[in-house]
């Protein structure tokens, strides 16, 4: 059956704050979620209170300013802080998203932060991803071909028009905001692929250069795959870059029906 | 597979491969969804004009060849439909294998046998009066 409580050693504890320093004008509460699995503790909670006079604008400049000056034990994953590399997807104010990209001002109330969700968590908020990554690898996200490889001096032609199909499929950072944020994943993440890895696949589908079509249908044609998708739609409404995953693997459903 | 299992995470996804299938699953549980619309509209309405009416009426009317053809089509396409839908539930939900499997055959087998029964309600009132 599917787990609706957490288990007693994951039940999350009320940990330490860190209180503002003296003068501070404009504070906010960042509730952030602590979890050292090899502590043999329960995660915990730890509020640490920001002057955001001395802060940048996106949580994760506050993240940053945490670690930095107030608790260097915080730990998070992060690289390019402007919404390319995907790396510090996080679910803030209950919400899936990157902190780059999530502005504190959009936080009504204490700024809550916790890891992507239904993933084993390797420490505070950086989740274990190693099975969306070998899901990835498992949908073969490369250009495959029968024809030869093209002279050296030319490239695989596209029309503009072909072209136009892969928008709203190539801008994916694979963040996987999407995919821990579906109920589906969460309950059958080992057999169904999740909305990041089917919008991926449909990306290649999508490739007019690409000629194993029917096999990458083949591959997802399955009850789990890809029919675990129940467009709850939760990918989309959750996905920093805008993009639309239920589009794709709607598009991937139409596809199958199309070559009944 | 066990947690401790040392298969590399691409031999778990990859796991025993595609069924190569559910679209035909996917494609008929539309398919009766979309007969549904108007049978079950239909049927309600029938009722409602059928609100006081007596035994005799209403097996008359049960027996009569449009309706008794049209029964049929809301039968088969709303135990069908509904097979289909509680399957999904179960598969989703369900993670015990041995409970899963029990309770797909429990679902199939009693869908059909209620799709049965209320077939031949109809095929006795149209046949047999």
């Amino acid at each position: 059956m599917a787990e609706f409580s957490l288990p007693a050693n994951s039940k999350v504890k009320i940990g330490n704050t860190h209180k503002a320093p003296e003068g501070a004008k404009r504070v906010k509460a960042f509730k952030i979620y602590r979890y050292d699995p090899d502590s043999g503790q329960n995660p915990r909670v730890d509020t640490y209170e920001i002057d955001l006079d001395e802060c940048g604008p996106m949580v994760l400049d506050a993240l940053i300013k945490i670690k930095n000056e107030v608790d260097t034990t915080v730990t998070f994953r992060r690289s390019c802080r402007e919404g390319i590399c995907g790396s510090c997807a996080m679910n803030i104010d209950g919400t899936n998203t990157l902190a780059c990209l999530k502005s504190i001002d959009e936080v009504k109330d204490d700024v809550k932060i916790y890891p992507l969700p239904h993933m084993p968590v390797v420490k505070d908020l950086v989740p274990d991803l190693t099975r969306p990554y070998a899901q990835l690898a498992s949908i073969e996200p490369w250009l495959k071909t029968k024809s030869p490889l093209p002279p050296t001096d030319e490239e695989r032609r596209q029309s503009p028009e072909e072209r136009e199909k892969l928008d709203g499929l190539w801008e994916c950072v694979l963040c996987f905001c999407c995919s821990t944020s579906c109920p589906s994943y969460w309950w059958n993440g080992d057999r169904y692929l999740g909305p990041a890895i089917l919008l991926q696949a449909y990306r290649w589908i999508a490739d007019s250069r690409d000629e194993y079509t029917g096999e990458r249908l083949d591959q997802l044609e399955d009850p789990f795959r890809l029919y675990r998708c129940h467009t709850i739609m939760n990918c989309t409404k959750t996905c920093p870059k805008g993009l639309n995953p239920a589009k794709a693997i709607g598009e991937i459903k139409k596809l199958m029906v199309q070559r009944m | 597979m066990t947690d401790n299992s040392m298969r590399t995470p691409i031999g778990r996804v990859r796991g025993l491969g595609s069924a190569k299938a559910g679209l035909h699953h996917w494609w008929m549980q539309r398919i009766t969804a979309i007969a549904l619309i108007p049978l079950t509209l239909w049927f309600v309405a029938s009722l409602i004009s059928l609100a006081g009416a007596g035994y005799e009426e209403t097996a008359a009317w049960l027996g009569s060849p449009f309706v008794a053809i049209l029964m049929i089509a809301l039968i088969v396409a709303t135990f069908y439909h509904a097979a289909l839908g509680l399957q999904v539930v179960i598969e989703d939900y369900i993670h015990h294998e041995g409970a899963k499997l029990a309770l797909l055959l429990g679902v199939k087998l009693l869908a059909a046998l209620l799709a049965i029964a209320a077939l031949f309600a109809v095929l006795k009132l149209a046949f047999g009066g």
